[in-house]
């Protein structure tokens, strides 16, 4: 069988089971489709909290980066990871015995102002969106190499099957379907590391094996990558603050996702679905548990094919680049352009290396498939005439924007197995896992963009006589019209998987974690500090990261890459409040007692009361 | 309260501290063939997550049983009064 068939059966496979779920676990009224009836098991709630927060960016975009980047791939794991402990030990326990079903529900009677409320829907919106579209353009990624369709349709498949089961099984159906998909990522995340891991040094704890030696030369596999890394011009692979990344971005990234993590919609409303406080801690003991597993593994898949690229290159003969690079090629994510020797004639052979030389490319987000056919076709002339006619394509290709040397990062852990030269299954079992992680993510989010616009406005701003039937009808309706958006984004990328989902972060971090903080911890802040300090945060960090990535303008705050930017944004939320509230007044008597409350430890092990 | 905010110490040690701002003095060292910065920051700092999760679901329940037992108690002298 071939890789392709195997894609087809391990997918088919994968979605009846999420399909089958759904329709078993399909619900009847709100509570079940937003909360899913608050009687999840505190495991499954944990699995299913590891898969929602799993993403495409996890699974197929951070092992990619972290092989580019290092050491400071690192601000992901930790940033992705430590946000949980925040949101765990922080923000759950109280969110939770609030009884509040959103976080713009939280803040909304928190503050008591519907301005507050509105505000912190519309940046649960933006948020949402952003990462969705992420999860989108992941979708599209797998069903363009294995299915061998345009990346555009791959995204409309992935827009109807997760429409379906989202608006079939609301919450219960989801998270069920989520335990499933944990399973089927993790399962695919694993087996090819492992079995690198042990071809390669022998080793088969991926973990140890990424700091073991090779087989082949005896030396160490880190050793070795920094090594190249240094033969070939790029910033050393495990020195710290080495390259553009140093150590006050590599600080405030990692705060940022910390902070947004902690403050993201989707996975907060993962603590309401189990039945008590004690369970909800556990559910979060486990969803952590589960997904260091994935985490724990992903700087070995990182280290591992970033060795292969190079081992693969290496070893090409003249005019036979390697299978994953002929494969990718098609989808237009990798690009080859020869350079010229003294004779003025090529070499037939792939250089990646830093600066000048540089041959291996992936198109950026400034330049078409159309400018790219182009561009290579003149290149080739360029070649053929020994540089006279047509033009040299690597220095449109230089430019920002434009394009980035080496192959597209997302690419990376689907490339890996054919890299390693496993077995056809295994590359396919891969993309199934992609999948599975990009529908896991997408679907919780859809409900959480269906559940702000339904309750949080509808029902509570507009409609407050609204029946149970009929917010459950717009529900669904409101997860279609998301879809659809949603879809639209992934079809226009902003950018990067891993790097617009950060954006999302960003501004998780600049509005929601502050607001959040000061509601449980500081009784005093009323809604005007809170609002002003949402809008402050939320604007400054979305005015710099469209002005430096969209308008290319200069990192003017003290050279902070756009990722890393929620965390002065931050800063600037918390100060902003901070200095109004003396100015401010007060907040009610009944929101000082609902402050009160939510901090009392728990007496009994009921649920708190839901407020519909 | 003192336990979260312990663990949250913990947490910016661990995380933020071995795994960035110390990252380049702690690469000196070799931890399992990593050098040892790379290593808080790529595994070290997530499995101490994992731990302080673990710590504080533990330790809260523990407490939430001694607060039930204290409710009890004091429930159990009225009925004897």
């Amino acid at each position: 069988m071939t890789v392709q068939q195997y894609t087809f059966l391990f997918v088919g496979l994968s979605f009846s089971l999420y399909l089958l779920i759904a329709w078993r676990a399909r619900v009847r009224d709100t509570g079940g489709f937003y909360v899913a009836g608050r009687g999840v098991p505190a495991i499954a709630n944990g699995i299913a909290t590891a898969a929602d927060w799993m993403s495409a960016a996890s699974f197929l975009s951070m092992a990619g980066l972290i092989s580019f980047m290092g050491y400071a791939g690192g601000v992901y794991l930790m940033g992705w990871t430590g946000g949980f402990v925040l949101l765990a030990l922080l923000l759950a326990p109280y969110l939770r015995k609030s009884g509040r079903f959103t976080v713009p529900d939280f803040v909304g009677d928190r503050f008591e102002s519907q301005a507050a409320r509105l505000v912190a829907l519309v940046c649960a919106l933006f948020i949402s969106f952003t990462y969705v579209a992420g999860q989108m353009r992941g979708v599209g990624i797998v069903f363009a190499r294995f299915l061998e369709v345009d990346i555009n349709i791959g995204v409309v498949i992935g827009m109807a099957i997760v429409f379906v089961y989202a608006t079939l099984g609301g919450m219960k159906g989801i998270t069920y379907t989520q335990v499933a998909q944990y399973w089927v990522l993790i399962v695919a995340f694993l087996i090819p590391v492992v079995a690198i891991s042990s071809q390669l040094t022998g080793q088969p704890v991926p973990q140890l094996g990424m700091g073991s030696e090779l087989t082949s030369s005896g030396q160490r596999l880190l050793t070795t990558l920094d090594q190249i890394h240094q033969d070939l011009g790029f910033p050393s692979y495990t020195e710290a603050f080495d390259g553009s990344w140093d150590k006050i971005n590599v600080f405030c990234t990692a705060l940022a996702l910390m902070a947004g993590t902690a403050g993201l919609p989707h996975v907060i409303v993962r603590f309401y679905t189990v039945k008590n406080v004690k369970a909800a801690r556990w559910s979060g003991f486990w969803a952590i548990f589960f997904i260091a597993i994935l985490y724990l593994t992903a700087p070995a898949t990182a280290a591992f094919s970033r060795y292969f690229v190079f081992d693969s290159l290496a070893t090409m003969e003249k005019d036979q680049p390697p299978a994953w690079f002929e494969e990718w090629e098609q989808s237009g994510l990798v690009i080859w352009l020869d350079g010229l020797d003294e004779t003025g004639r090529s070499d037939g052979k792939i250089a990646y290396r830093a600066g000048d030389k540089n041959e291996l490319f992936c198109p950026g987000k400034g330049i078409t498939a159309g400018e790219v056919a182009a561009l290579k076709a003149a290149h080739a002339q360029w070649l053929k005439s020994s540089g006279k006619d047509g033009a040299d394509g690597r220095i449109i290709l230089r430019q920002k924007g434009k394009g980035k040397p080496g192959p597209d990062r997302d690419i990376m852990v689907l490339a890996l197995p054919q890299m390693a030269g496993l077995a056809a299954w295994i590359i396919a079992l891969v993309a199934a896992g992609g999948l599975a992680a990009a529908l896991s993510t997408a679907s919780g989010l859809l409900l959480v963009i269906s559940s702000s616009v339904v309750h949080d406005f509808y029902y509570r701003m507009i409609r407050p006589t609204a029946t149970d039937r009929e917010r459950l009808r717009l529900s669904r309706i409101a997860i279609g019209g998301a879809v659809v958006i949603a879809g639209l984004f992934g079809i226009y990328p902003p950018g990067f998987v891993a790097q617009v989902v950060a954006f999302a972060f960003g501004l998780a971090s600049s509005s929601f974690f502050p607001v959040l903080v000061l509601g449980i911890f500081a009784v005093r802040v009323g809604a005007v500090p809170a609002i002003a300090g949402m809008v402050c945060g939320i604007g400054f960090t979305a005015s710099y990261i469209l002005s430096t990535v969209y308008f290319d303008g200069e990192l003017w705050c003290f050279g902070i890459k756009p990722e890393g930017i929620g965390a002065v944004g931050m800063v600037v939320n918390f100060a902003v409040a901070g200095v109004l509230t003396p100015f401010c007044k007060p907040p009610s008597a009944e929101a000082r007692d609902l402050v009160r409350r939510i901090r009392e430890p728990e007496e009994d092990d009921s649920a708190p009361p839901v407020v519909h | 309260m003192r336990l979260t905010i312990g663990l949250l110490v913990v947490w910016a040690i661990a995380g933020l501290g071995c795994g960035v701002l110390l990252a380049d003095v702690l690469n000196e060292y070799t931890f399992l063939g990593f050098p040892l910065g790379f290593w808080f920051a790529q595994q070290g700092a997530i499995i101490t997550f994992v731990v302080l999760i673990l710590i504080y679901a533990l330790a809260m329940g523990r407490f939430d049983r001694k607060l039930k037992a204290q409710l009890q108690q004091i429930a159990a002298e009225e009925d004897a009064s």
